[in-house]
């Protein structure tokens, strides 16, 4: 469908505008000026240049230490629920039932971890991993296995990364449902004419049409796992140690802590400008894959 | 064809997997604080009420749901009411910056919540919204207004442009067009962009956790209380947490088949 071309529609999207603007632009100031600055308390403020940025980014500073630190970690943990979560998506979005009741209860079950305030997820998996009163935590210590997230950094990791898992593996199913859905019964007709294979039809026709879907799940779980804070930090308050610190709970804890504002808010500019990165190559990517659907869609 | 073998098997494993931590939550806000901590029992053996008599009737909890329920349903007024019209503009006009702004909105809807927790702290302070509703509502408004946007702006495009050019024809005014004719025509839409705006709203701590002290103190703020001196009060964290469940739970039913749009900012 062509737009027309109408100056006027700004009208239409000023509101917009200025609210966002008021809860983006105007806050994002006050960060770039602290990001200069150095403050001793009674409001007094000092110039300091770039001098935040070069310690956040030299890793023998406490400050560059505590921020790659944590930058590692969480690179480390989105790798690893990615890969966990998309096949197991994939499996899921397959097993769906074909037709009747069962789809739309199924649909309703893969939903509800994703309605869950954030907190309360974290309060779910606390409860349900804690050795003592919870379900799992029990299980696994009397089958003799020595599991406590509180003291020990693997189980902590292994807790926050299966309840990463828990809360947003139906996301990445119910997605791919999505893009399963849109086949046409056409394809698989003629695959069963060329008598194709199970893994045939997935490799052929299943995961092709799943691609933009599949692209947009990758990078949202990417975005969303880069950002997260309330979960692990209910479960594990960012410990034991500082093993589960993930990027947000450092920048709270410097930020809202210690009020060290000049290193949290350089802290914030640098974390900020990851994500817009990231998130310019999901524009691309998604506006691409909405532009060349019609072309595939009216050549097939 | 669709599906694999044994994948009645597959699905079953992982709902099991899905529900047995939420029925555990459930398991608990039953039990007595006695049975909880001294035996491990599948189920409550002496099943109460207590935990919910005690949100229900100590207002220090129940304002804590009023409080959430506020700046959400704030939040959501104004979601929608101001990308209403952008989304038709986006789905229909082509305009100077278009692609910038929607591009910028995105940034926003995904900029980590621990940038802004200080900076609007410090603005809500300064314009003396802190620790009202409206400082969370609005502060909320900067990942809902885009996702509004975007699931409005699907909607819209799915209305025949040949509808606006026979109402405008037919002498309608644009505000008369858009009240009369559009909203009716995407209602369901809306129920879904406002269902959205809604959820987020709701699941979100951090900065409704820094924008209040006192007065507008979200549920899930209460919820960190239930710590003392005395202990850990689960029972009593596992009622407050089962009650926040809840109105995901009731409207999941309507919005089953959205799901997958409202998470991929209506792109799917």
């Amino acid at each position: 469908m062509d737009k027309t071309v109408n100056q006027k529609a700004w009208f239409l999207v000023l509101p917009v505008f200025l609210v966002v603007a008021f809860s983006a632009i105007l806050p994002l100031m006050t960060v770039v000026n602290y990001s200069m600055q150095d403050t001793f308390g009674n409001n007094q403020f000092f110039w300091n240049g770039v001098g935040w940025f070069k310690e956040l980014l030299d890793p023998s500073t406490d400050l560059g230490g505590r921020f790659l630190a944590s930058l590692g970690r969480n690179l480390f943990f989105s790798a690893v629920i990615l890969a966990i979560e998309v096949p197991l998506g994939i499996v899921v979005a397959l097993s769906m039932p074909r037709e009747g009741w069962s789809v739309a209860a199924c649909l309703v079950i893969l939903a509800l971890p994703l309605l869950i305030p954030w907190n309360v997820v974290g309060t779910i998996w606390q409860i349900f991993g804690r050795p003592d009163i919870g379900l799992l935590g029990y299980v696994l210590n009397s089958v003799g296995i020595n599991y406590n997230y509180v003291s020990n950094d693997v189980d902590a990791w292994i807790t926050v990364i299966v309840m990463d898992v828990w809360h947003w593996t139906s996301l990445v199913a119910l997605l791919c449902y999505a893009g399963l859905k849109s086949i046409p019964d056409a394809y698989y007709q003629a695959a069963q004419i060329d008598g194709a294979s199970r893994w045939a039809v997935f490799k052929a026709i299943q995961l092709p049409k799943m691609h933009r879907v599949l692209l947009i799940a990758v990078l949202l779980r990417f975005m969303d796992s880069f950002m997260i804070y309330t979960e692990p930090f209910v479960v594990t308050g960012g410990g034991p140690g500082n093993s589960t610190t993930f990027i947000s709970i450092e920048l709270v804890k410097i930020a809202l802590g210690q009020f060290d504002l000049g290193k949290a808010a350089a802290l914030s500019l640098v974390y900020n400008l990851i994500i817009l990165i990231v998130c310019w190559v999901f524009y691309t990517v998604m506006t691409n894959a909405g532009a060349d659907r019609p072309a595939k869609e009216g050549a097939a | 064809m669709h599906s694999i073998p044994g994948r009645r098997l597959i699905m079953a494993l992982f709902l099991i997997f899905l529900l047995l931590p939420i029925y555990w939550l459930v398991n608990m806000s039953f039990k007595t604080n006695t049975e909880i901590v001294s035996t491990m029992t599948l189920w409550p053996h002496t099943p109460t009420l207590q935990h919910y008599r005690r949100i229900f009737t100590d207002e220090s909890w129940y304002s804590g749901y009023i409080n959430s329920l506020e700046y959400v349903i704030i939040n959501t007024i104004i979601s929608i009411s101001v990308a209403l019209p952008a989304a038709y503009a986006f789905s229909r006009y082509r305009f100077l910056g278009d692609k910038h702004l929607f591009f910028w909105l995105l940034s926003n809807r995904m900029a980590p919540a621990a940038v802004y927790a200080l900076p609007f702290f410090n603005l809500y302070s300064a314009i003396g919204l802190f620790d009202t509703p409206w400082a969370v509502a609005l502060a909320h408004c900067i990942f809902n207004v885009p996702l509004a946007v975007w699931i409005l702006e699907g909607f819209v495009s799915g209305v025949p442009r040949e509808i606006d050019e026979t109402a405008f024809l037919d002498g309608y005014s644009f505000p008369r067009f858009f009240i009369k004719i559009l909203v009716p025509l995407i209602a369901s839409g809306i129920g879904v962009a406002a269902f959205f705006c809604f959820m987020f709203s709701w699941v979100e701590l951090l900065l409704a956790r820094t924008l209040t002290s006192v007065d507008a103190k979200p549920i899930a703020a209460v919820m960190t209380r239930t710590v003392s001196a005395a202990g850990m009060d689960w029972g009593l964290l596992s009622a407050a947490g089962v009650l926040t469940i809840i109105p995901g739970a009731l409207v999941i039913w309507f919005v089953r088949n959205y799901i997958a749009r409202g998470f991929a900012l209506g792109r799917v």
